[in-house]
């Protein structure tokens, strides 16, 4: 079985943000696999082992020809990697970034699409079904659990109150949530293994988008301030010297819920 | 422009609206104009009463999903409307499950965009503009929609509070489901939960990885059922394993606004706190007298959690 998982490479999330002049995220730094991708990329991995046969393929977009996090994703097995990068897609909203995505991913011609939930810095959390719609596949978000038998995909979807069983015909395009298995540590073998691996770069144009329609020109959207919340004030901190618990009594008593 | 029509995507369950509906409701008449709500489901005439009472005028309501994820037949539904010129000019929807599958599907079908996580809307002029946090909810982006409507906005659960305005039932009338979609849910699962729910406890207490190892949970469950609280977790530990994703607080997960928010052992990561520093109260216990967590703490103890939290537990049993 064959399986495409969609993956961001992300500024390291522990640094503080910047923004850039024109309010994109600043990504000059050094980028990485977003955390949220490598519990797609195992789980992956893990169809693709118990259906016996088939590949990871790795989807991404990145501005610069960004490589970093694909080799951690590739060096924990994926096969190969296509990354769409374009100075066209600046300010690219979460449609055209699903728009590029989407063209990609056809051409790997995959019976599972995986993807994250979100991504930890943009956070929309819309594009494995804007994906999904753009390639007319039926999608199940919030997987906790996957299975596949039979040519159905298997997921046990979070909701409010628990899960829900859901079923959809393959091919299908499933969003996990983190913690849905133990993403697997890259070996000094993987490693090594990744860097020979095939990364095909391509551009809007090679997909067959208009440049002119993505990006921010094209997203419908346009950023008029950027502000700063207001912040919330410091209040006491205390050192624990064996009684710090009673601090803590005492303000739930002041504040007359217990 | 002008908001002429605003449609709510509303939610329910067991015949009881979802809070953040009628937030959103109560938010969207502010903005002026038709305030009308769309549901998928086959219990439209139960809540008509709720969305109502909160401004709605009418639901349209796509009847028995007959099991399918709500993103396709809902989203189909709202399209065909839009299509056959009977549309709104801003469609509200919940920063949840369902109404991001929904607005996502929505975004494709109308080749519009969709901002998501936002907590206001307003119209500045002529615009219509969303701000939305970001960087842990330290910076506010405010987001003019540029293409013609509909406009497709996600409002996260809590930014809004929600007010009665006295209205009647809403009528309900029925829509068009063009694509019944093909994934199904074929069971549901309720996991069983004594406390209060999460999103609605006055007391919050939740641990992160500071607890040091899963069986160390049981201690924030103990303290949470002593103060009749949720217990809640960060990022850390859910993707570890420890806890389900039902409990994690954040930017990812529940956003909660307590009365009290305790946090034991986390440091607090921006992801976190863009969850929790609504909370009225805060108070956190951690050993890094450097965590960022104490930047947003009204009382604020720097010491171990295995050694605060058995003795706070012992205090509020002897009461």
């Amino acid at each position: 079985m064959n399986v495409v998982v969609c993956v961001k490479q992300i500024p390291d999330p522990a640094e503080p943000g910047k923004l850039e002049a024109d309010n994109t995220l600043d990504r000059s730094g050094k980028l990485i696999l977003d955390e949220s991708d490598s519990y797609g990329v195992e789980m992956a991995l893990q169809l693709v082992d118990a259906a016996g046969g088939g590949e990871v393929t790795l989807v991404s977009m990145a501005p610069g020809g960004e490589t970093a996090g694909l080799r951690t994703a590739l060096a924990m097995g994926a096969a190969k990697a296509i990354l769409v990068s374009d100075d066209a897609l600046s300010g690219a909203g979460a449609l055209d970034t699903a728009k590029v995505l989407a063209a990609a991913i056809k051409r790997a011609e995959p019976e599972l699409v995986l993807a994250a939930t979100e991504s930890s810095d943009g956070y929309t959390g819309t594009i494995p079904e804007q994906v999904a719609a753009l390639l007319g596949l039926p999608s199940i978000t919030f997987a906790k659990h996957v299975e596949i038998a039979d040519g159905t995909v298997k997921v046990q979807r979070q909701t409010e109150l628990g899960y829900d069983e859901v079923e959809s015909p393959l091919p299908a395009v499933v969003s996990v949530t983190a913690g849905v298995v133990e993403p697997r540590y890259p070996s000094f073998k993987g490693i090594m293994a990744a860097k020979s691996k095939p990364v095909d770069q391509v551009t809007v144009a090679d997909l067959g988008i208009d440049p002119g329609s993505v990006g921010a020109a094209g997203a419908g959207q346009e950023i008029v301030a950027v502000e700063d919340a207001p912040a919330r004030e410091a209040g006491e901190i205390v050192e624990d010297d064996g009684e710090a618990y009673t601090r803590i009594v005492g303000f739930l008593e002041d504040l007359k819920v217990i | 422009m002008t908001l002429n029509r605003i449609w709510v995507f509303a939610e329910a369950a067991d015949g009881k609206v979802a809070p953040i509906t009628l937030e959103m409701l109560t938010k969207a008449r502010e903005l002026g104009g038709t305030v009308e709500a769309v549901y998928g489901g086959a219990d439209a005439d139960a809540i008509a009463a709720d969305l109502g009472a909160h401004g709605a005028t009418t639901v349209f309501s796509t009847g028995d999903l007959g099991g399918s994820l709500a993103g396709v037949p809902v989203a189909s539904a709202i399209a065909g409307q839009v299509e056959a010129g009977n549309g709104p000019d801003l469609i509200m929807l919940g920063t949840t499950y369902d109404g991001r599958d929904v607005g996502a599907r929505l975004s494709v079908l109308l080749d519009k965009p969709v901002l998501t996580n936002n907590v206001d809307i307003a119209l500045d002029g002529d615009a219509v503009v969303a701000t939305t946090p970001i960087f842990g909810g330290t910076k506010l982006v405010k987001t003019k929609f540029t293409a013609a409507g509909p406009h497709i906005a996600l409002f996260r659960p809590k930014s809004f509070t929600a007010e009665s305005s006295g209205g009647g039932a809403a009528a309900v009338q029925a829509i068009d489901v063009p694509d019944a979609g093909a994934a199904k849910i074929v069971n549901r699962h309720i996991e069983e939960s004594t406390g209060p729910k999460l999103d609605e406890a006055e007391i919050v207490v939740s641990g992160g990885r500071g607890l040091g190892e899963a069986e160390k949970y049981a201690i924030i469950e103990e303290l949470a059922g002593l103060l009749k609280a949720a217990p809640g977790a960060s990022r850390a530990i859910v993707d570890a394993g420890w806890v389900p994703y039902s409990y994690q607080v954040g930017q990812t997960g529940k956003v909660v606004k307590p009365t009290v928010y305790i946090a034991a052992g986390i440091s607090g990561a921006t992801q976190h706190l863009v969850g929790m520093k609504g909370s009225k109260n805060i108070i956190a216990i951690n050993k890094d007298p450097e965590a960022p967590i104490f930047s947003v703490a009204d009382l604020g103890i720097v010491g171990d959690v295995h050694k605060v939290l058995p003795k706070l537990v012992e205090a509020l049993k002897s009461r």
